[in-house]
């Protein structure tokens, strides 16, 4: 709060609070201040609330009753039934081991290829323009789109990738339409790892750098003593971001393979019990368990490695 | 890695990694480029250069209700959910850049909560709740949930970008005998104008992207979203496969980001990196 103080309407009385942590009474200067911020915040918060703070709730109940579509008239409290039948369901385990499997490989390549990325886009000698448009063509293409993209490039006589593999078909196994997915996911998604990391690599003063080689220094040591260690907060909000954006998988696999073949992810999932088993009860509850996972991973984050969350330093500032 | 003197052969190397870089960017777009120019019989030939080329993939699209009903919702939806988002989070953005009041912290929290939420926990809910109420497969039962997730990415940038606005100015408008709702009008808007801009587009791509709500909350052509209705076009006989105008359909739903990208390069980048990592 006290960074944004200097910014309070231009009033003596409102400056007698610069800098104060004592609450004198609220001048009318600072007062209409609270209510202009109020008011212009309110319509954004009122969406929000609407239509996620509600539902969510309203999820909850659901996933308390036992209420499928096509049988309207037995509807029922249950209690946790439905958290008790989802969690000693295999499916679930399943999905769940799937979507992390697919989380944690994916982040962990889009890491590493988005630095590489980012290093290039930084150091490149010429073209760094063009090198940038073009990494963000993936960025921001359809991801329904690219994934008929490489739907069709793994169909065996249709694609140039299965012809390049020996008439591969991928996608009609497990682990290899895993694979084809998590490749999807990370061509995809390194590009936007790769501007974030951008941004923080922009952070590292280029004197250092020139130091430590004087110092003889080599580029690996330099890498890894100087640009981590400074880089640090912005690979954390990069990682946090790309993790629960990866955990909540769900495009690219109903296209893929429609979760066949063991590929559910915990997204995939919950719409099939939704919309092909119409089953609100468990989709509803599988829906809930995806929201905890959500958070325990944040909080990993957040707490665990100190991530600073977004928009918390806009407090300090 | 920092090049003090410029050799050949580091000229050489870093185009040849650029030409890399680009290749993987571009290889699978235009792969479904070039599907989307293969007859039906060229089709089932894996070469990346069409056999036999034809406009008829894409003539046949955009003949049908199938697709084009879907990309007039995809653009209709899409840019009033951009302006609603764009409005509302230059409000509430500008509150938190340059406003004190108390729950500030609670706003932000909430945004960030948003900006993470898996989205296929609101689908059950808002599947329920949109078929009860009657906006269930309407134009503003995508809106609603696109502008909500609109909000927390346009209050981020937003907010990151005004921050940099010249503060001094307001205050002389109000030392003129503005209000403040008239100084952020009238000096504020026009300066924060290319931030909007940025924001605008950033916020477009994303329910121009969506998928999970657009298959959900929708069940025909009158708010089917173009992602979504991919799935629905077949070829031109019952007994030919749709793969070509699939392709075309994803070639057509691509152009629109590729322009962006062309023109809208640098702001894209200021725009995605603004939020994230100043805050």
């Amino acid at each position: 709060m006290t960074a944004s103080t200097h910014v309070a309407a231009g009033t003596e009385a409102a400056q007698e609070t610069t800098g104060r942590h004592k609450r004198p009474q609220l001048s009318e200067g600072a007062k209409a201040e609270r209510r202009l911020g109020w008011l212009l915040c309110a319509p954004a918060v009122i969406v929000m609330i609407a239509v996620t703070a509600y539902p969510v709730g309203y999820a909850i109940w659901l996933s308390l009753e036992r209420y499928n579509l096509e049988l309207p008239n037995a509807v029922k409290f249950i209690g946790f039934a439905n958290y008790g039948a989802v969690l000693s369901s295999p499916y679930w385990w399943q999905a769940l081991w799937v979507t992390v499997l697919i989380t944690v490989i994916s982040v962990a390549v889009t890491l590493v290829l988005g630095m590489l990325l980012a290093m290039v886009m930084h150091r490149t000698l010429f073209g760094r323009g063009t090198v940038r448009t073009a990494a963000l063509i993936p960025y921001g293409i359809v991801t329904v789109a690219a994934a008929y993209g490489w739907y069709y490039a793994w169909t065996p006589g249709q694609g140039y990738l299965s012809a390049a593999f020996n008439y591969a078909a991928p996608l009609t196994a497990q682990y290899k339409a895993i694979a084809v997915i998590i490749l999807a996911e990370i061509w995809k998604t390194t590009p936007f790892m790769g501007l974030l990391l951008l941004a923080g690599l922009s952070l590292v003063p280029e004197d250092l750098q020139k130091a430590a080689k004087v110092d003889g220094a080599t580029g690996w040591q330099r890498f890894m003593k100087i640009t981590v260690p400074l880089m640090k907060p912005a690979i954390l909000v990069a990682l946090l971001f790309r993790t629960l954006d990866s955990f909540r998988i769900f495009d690219n696999i109903f296209i893929l393979t429609q979760g066949n073949n063991g590929t559910e992810s915990v997204s995939i999932l919950a719409w099939d019990n939704l919309f092909n088993a119409l089953n609100l009860g468990i989709g509803a509850a599988i829906s809930i368990l995806i929201f905890i996972c959500v958070v325990i991973i944040a909080a990993i984050f957040i707490k665990g490695f100190g991530t600073a969350a977004p928009g918390t330093n806009l407090e300090r500032r | 890695m920092a090049a003090v003197t410029t050799t050949p052969r580091q000229k050489f190397s870093w185009g040849a990694t650029n030409v890399v870089v680009i290749a993987l960017a571009l290889i699978p777009v235009l792969w479904m480029v070039s599907l989307s120019f293969k007859t039906p019989t060229a089709i089932l030939d894996p070469s990346f250069i069409p056999a036999q080329w034809t406009w008829g993939n894409y003539t046949g699209i955009l003949k049908t209700a199938t697709f084009v009903r879907p990309l007039i919702n995809s653009i209709g939806i899409g840019l009033i959910a951009t302006f609603i988002s764009v409005v509302l989070a230059s409000m509430a953005a500008y509150a938190v850049a340059r406003l004190r009041f108390p729950g500030k912290a609670a706003l932000i929290g909430m945004a960030l909560l948003i900006a993470m939420f898996p989205i296929i926990a609101l689908v059950t809910p808002l599947f329920s709740i949109e078929r009860a109420i009657g906006l269930f497969n309407t134009w503003p039962g995508l809106i609603i949930p696109y502008v909500a997730f609109g909000l927390p990415l346009g209050i981020y940038t937003l907010s990151a970008f005004f921050r940099e606005i010249p503060w001094e100015l307001e205050k002389a408008a109000k030392v003129d005998g503005a209000t403040p709702f008239q100084a952020f009008i009238k000096v504020i808007a026009p300066l924060a104008a290319p931030g909007m801009v940025t924001t605008a587009i950033l916020v477009f791509l994303a329910c121009w992207n969506e998928f999970l709500l657009a298959i959900s909350l929708t069940s025909t052509i009158a708010a089917r979203t173009a992602p979504a209705s991919l799935a629905y076009l077949s070829g031109s006989s019952q007994f030919t496969v749709p793969t070509g105008p699939i392709a075309a359909a994803a070639v057509v739903i691509t152009i629109p980001i590729i322009i962006f990208v062309l023109f809208f390069q640098r702001r894209i980048v200021a725009g995605l990196t603004s939020g994230a990592v100043k805050g």
